[in-house]
């Protein structure tokens, strides 16, 4: 089971909270949309990372991040 | 009950309104800056929208201590139906009745925000604009009603909060406000 980052772009503004809160896979364009560090489009959340991923997203104000489970 | 119980009561009902007046005019305010998309005050963007959020919950508390003391306390003399339902009220009508309009307001308000991930953005947003209704209306509430009424230090802290909630206000119908300092380049179409 692996969990994966996505952002929804037709919601996104490029507020860049979800960057403040998860550097670790996330950094921001020069217009503050997020950008995956990982190399992946839809970076993958390691264990570790959960907690703070689920903060991410909760804290994006748009609701424009979220996180998508697949086998 | 005592005397000094009750005016304790009193005291006590009038002091939470007025606080939860301003806990609202801050999270107005702070809801506009997050809105901004700026990062203000070294919270951090994140840590504005988290501010935001508290101010108001902190609000929606002082309101439910403010009703609580005041449902009690024998000179307010409110009932349960002035709680939900406005202007039946005998003790001012007008204004306990505004009163009862933004719990109206603050409850659906605060309970569709809470169940944001439910609803959607969509109508969390719709339901969010409300907010520009409930501050006036709670505002004149404040003003109008209870023995504090045209007392200097009310009419300061209702000053303040008029004065911050414009200047956030103007700055958000200012044309550079969803810019972020940005300058949109037209795009070029070649012919
Ligand atoms: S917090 Fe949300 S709106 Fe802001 S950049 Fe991240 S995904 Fe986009």
């Amino acid at each position: 089971m692996t969990t994966r980052l996505h952002v929804d772009w037709t919601r996104c503004d490029g507020h860049g909270s979800c960057a403040e809160l998860l550097p670790e896979l996330l950094g921001s364009d020069e217009w503050g949309f997020p950008l995956s560090r990982t190399g992946e489009p839809e970076p993958r959340v390691p264990r570790q990372l959960d907690d703070l991923a689920r903060r991410a997203v909760s804290a994006c104000p748009l609701q424009a991040l979220r996180l998508r489970e697949s086998a | 009950m005592s005397a000094t119980l009750t005016t304790a009561l009193w005291d006590l009902g009038r002091g939470a309104g007025v606080a939860a007046l301003v806990a609202f005019t801050i999270s107005l305010v702070l809801g506009i800056v997050t809105r901004s998309g700026r990062d203000a005050l070294g919270l951090g963007r994140f840590g504005l929208n988290e501010v935001h959020r508290t101010a108001a919950l902190t609000g929606v508390g002082l309101v439910a201590v403010h009703l609580g003391t005041l449902l009690f306390d024998p000179y307010a003399q409110l009932r349960l139906v002035d709680l939900v339902f406005p202007f039946l009220g005998s003790y001012r009508p007008l204004w306990l009745g505004l009163g009862t309009l933004a719990v109206d307001l603050l409850g659906v308000i605060t309970v569709v925000s809470l169940l944001r991930d439910k609803v959607g953005p969509r109508v969390f947003k719709a339901v969010h604009w409300a907010t520009y209704a409930l501050w006036p209306v709670a505002l004149m509430h404040a003003i109008g009603t209870g023995t504090d009424a045209a007392t200097l230090w009310l009419d300061g802290v209702a000053l303040g909060c008029v004065a911050a909630v414009a200047a956030a206000v103007t700055w958000r119908l200012s044309p550079s406000f969803d810019t972020r300092g940005w300058t949109r380049t037209p795009r070029q179409v070649a012919r």
